[in-house]
């Protein structure tokens, strides 16, 4: 061992401090808020259909979000969390990754589930808790997880995910380290993403998380969505320094800043990202810059922490700036977007409705998923609560009728 | 067969896995070159690299995050806590995400694959902080399976059961017996099912129940009742989650009296639970109120273990008034 402190010794002979906010990291930012690539920036290359899947895909989640903060309104759901503001950061992220690269989300990455390719009737499906959710209806609202499009099912204590996907990330990385000389002996195939807010990056996990995969050089991207609030707390009530990006270089790991309200940005700095990761097999922290511009969710007011004023400053809507560009890239036709818009909306409604009337999971999944295979303690709970129900039908009416 | 110490036992399920899974790895704190502070993974990271043999930074929440992560990967996750007073800052990790993964995705996704050791419980002078029994507070969670082993063969036969178990499994070491335990252990493989209790002996007049480390102090206890007359039937659990309800049922109501014990403090301890369900199982064949010889409800001490420790003598004196009732 060379270095056993693993500093670099530059010996000093003047008493002086690093200011905490010493290190000030740039941001990346391409397309202005006219559509126009900014002088001097660079447009990554990214083809047609990408492009107008990204927008789509943003497109879809802002209608989506918009219908079903109104449906928790009339009370058809208990919960919701909006994407609003963010849509640029969390879509042009999963468009820049390999399908069959791992995506652990924090909550508010509906967009890139839908990128993948996630259905409407999956979301409805998992909203409305019925027997169709893949979750089997046990978690609350936009907690999606699917096997299939490798997105990680959500779970809501904070910050969880972060340590996890250094794991997940470490068995993506282990088949392709040769077993004599400990080298890897190939470019690693598929990765993992890993978002979170900057809220979360208070959280022990979070330093966990970065500080493992930085020593045992997992392949992973952490994406800290830096929306400027953790629920009702601002963020410089959350955290002092340059941002979280800071802290990526604290942990020795490959950081970059970017406008996550510019698509073109987000896409070509993750981008980047991923070839150094599946190259290097090394960690690499992007920090998104983005204002959520809704509430934190549904059970949250904002206008009891921020003005007016401060959200009017914000407004510099991340789709329309992406629209814009298309327009102008000759992409997009707007009489034909204009009339796909109002045909999406009618369509999350149709699917609103057909969820609503799918029956609820039956009494089997009460028990089932705790175990591989139910212990006995429990299959002799449910008999217990079985003939309950068939005692009680009246009491029970989700599930007594279906009861054999 | 061979004869070995628990450690050398622990080593072999555990390189045993290592030449089955090529993506199996075993890490926490100095468990790489070093072998951890008890040796358990010594020759490990020489055979199998320091990839999948490492040391972690100094972070149980990260070990724990890391092992589900990679466990959810599909790759067997062989954590080590290095002693089990140290699982708390992991244990987020282990009751929200490890014991839930596959109920909240609903099977889309799960961490059959974790498997964490790590040593427990008190008789090394350790002191508060290295002598804890801390198994009940995980037994209040679904989705864990809790296994402890009383000695060598049982150790290999029950680590290699939990490590193949496709659930998140916590394997508690009595760090006393690593070395104090010796026995016959086959050097090939071999597996003993899990939610099993052992009957580790025969008798008529009353049961007594204990696990792990303890298991050595009814033993005695048992063989000093023998000597005033008295017939023990001695049952290992082996498995706290999920318990085997029947088996001790069926012994209960064969002799009509219990003595549960283990060295966490009594109050909440998981005898409760035993106590609460074989009270309900054998009503009308108890003879008399089953007993608890536990821990203090204090902290574990360092100069007064003698008389905290839930011993030998503690458990003859329960016999006694159990029979005597």
């Amino acid at each position: 061992m060379s270095n056993p402190n693993n500093v670099s010794l530059n010996i000093n002979h003047e008493l002086s401090f690093i200011d905490g906010h010493a290190l000030t990291i740039p941001t990346l930012s391409i397309l202005n808020e006219e559509g126009d690539i900014y002088e001097g920036a660079t447009a990554p290359d990214i083809d047609k259909a990408t492009a107008i899947h990204l927008y789509e895909t943003m497109r879809f989640i802002r209608a989506l979000d918009e219908r079903m903060q109104a449906a928790q309104r009339q009370g058809r759901v208990s919960f919701y969390m909006q994407c609003l503001g963010e849509e640029a950061a969390v879509t042009a992220s999963a468009a820049a990754l390999d399908q069959n690269d791992m995506i652990m989300a924090q909550y508010r990455e509906q967009a890139a589930l839908r990128y993948r390719g996630f259905s409407l009737d999956q979301f409805m499906n998992q909203m409305f808790s019925n027997e169709k959710d893949l979750g089997k209806g046990r978690q609350m609202p936009i907690h999606y997880g699917s096997r299939e499009l490798n997105y990680m099912t959500i779970s809501s204590p904070l910050g969880t995910q972060i340590p996890q996907a250094t794991g997940y990330a470490y068995g993506q990385k282990v088949r392709h380290v040769d077993a004599q000389t400990g080298e890897l002996n190939s470019t690693i195939d598929n990765i993992t993403i890993c978002y979170f807010g900057e809220g979360a990056a208070s959280e022990g996990d979070f330093h966990a998380g970065l500080n493992m995969a930085a020593v045992h050089e997992a392949p992973v991207i952490f994406f800290a969505r830096n929306n400027g609030y953790a629920i009702s707390t601002p963020a410089d009530e959350q955290f002092k320094g340059d941002g979280i990006a800071s802290r990526g270089v604290g942990y020795g790991i490959k950081t970059i800043r970017v406008d996550g309200a510019d698509a073109l940005a987000v896409y070509a700095a993750t981008k980047k990202a991923r070839e150094i990761v599946t190259t290097k097999g090394e960690p690499v922290l992007i920090e998104s810059i983005a204002y959520r511009l809704g509430a934190h969710s549904t059970s949250d007011d904002p206008s009891g922490y921020r003005t007016k004023d401060e959200e009017a400053k914000h407004k510099g809507c991340p789709i329309e700036r992406f629209r814009k560009w298309l327009l102008k890239q000759g992409w997009l036709d707007e009489a034909q977007d204009a009339k796909d818009k109002e045909t999406i909306r009618e369509e999350i409604l149709a699917a609103l409705k057909r969820a609503e009337k799918v029956a609820k999971p039956a009494l089997e999944e009460l028990i089932s998923d705790v175990y591989d295979t139910p212990i006995p303690s429990l299959q002799k709970q449910y008999e217990q609560l079985k003939e309950h129900i068939l005692q009680h039908p009246d009491a029970y009416p989700t599930t007594a009728g279906r009861l054999k | 067969m061979a004869k070995m110490n628990m450690l050398h036992a622990i080593n072999s399920a555990l390189d045993i896995t290592m030449a089955e899974h090529p993506n199996a790895c075993i890490f926490g704190e100095d468990v790489g070159y070093f072998g951890g502070v008890f040796r358990a993974t010594s020759g490990l990271q020489e055979k199998y690299g320091k990839h999948r043999v490492f040391n972690t930074p100094l972070t149980e929440q990260g070990i724990l995050g890391f092992a589900n992560g990679l466990a959810a990967f599909g790759a067997p996750a062989l954590a080590e806590i290095q002693f089990a007073d140290y699982i708390f800052p992991a244990f987020d990790q282990i009751v929200n995400e490890s014991a839930k993964f596959r109920y909240r995705s609903g099977n889309e996704f799960n961490v059959g694959n974790l498997t964490i050791r790590t040593p427990y419980g008190g008789g090394i002078a350790g002191g508060l902080y290295h002598s804890q029994s801390p198994e009940a507070y995980f037994a209040h969670t679904p989705g864990l399976k809790l296994v402890v082993p009383r000695n060598p063969y049982q150790a290999k036969g029950l680590l290699r059961a939990s490590i193949k178990d496709d659930n998140p499994v916590i394997f508690f070491e009595p760090k006393r017996l690593y070395r104090a335990s010796t026995g016959e252990v086959p050097e090939e493989d071999y597996s003993i099912e899990l939610g099993k209790a052992e009957i580790v002996q025969e008798g008529t007049d009353v049961t007594l129940l204990a696990w792990g480390a303890q298991m050595e102090i009814i033993e005695d206890a048992a063989k000093k009742a023998a000597e005033q007359g008295i017939s023990c039937e001695v049952i290992d659990l082996r498995t706290i989650l999920p318990w085997d309800v029947e088996t001790i049922a069926k012994s209960v109501i064969k002799t009509g009296r219990l003595v549960v014990s283990h060295e966490a403090p009594i109050t909440n301890g998981f005898g409760a639970e035993i106590v609460a369900t074989i009270q309900q199982e054998c009503f009308l064949h108890l003879e008399s109120p089953i007993a608890r010889v536990c821990g203090l409800d204090t902290p574990y001490p360092l100069a007064l273990e003698k008389e905290y420790v839930p011993d030998a003598l503690k458990v003859l004196a329960a016999i006694k008034q159990s029979v005597e009732f």
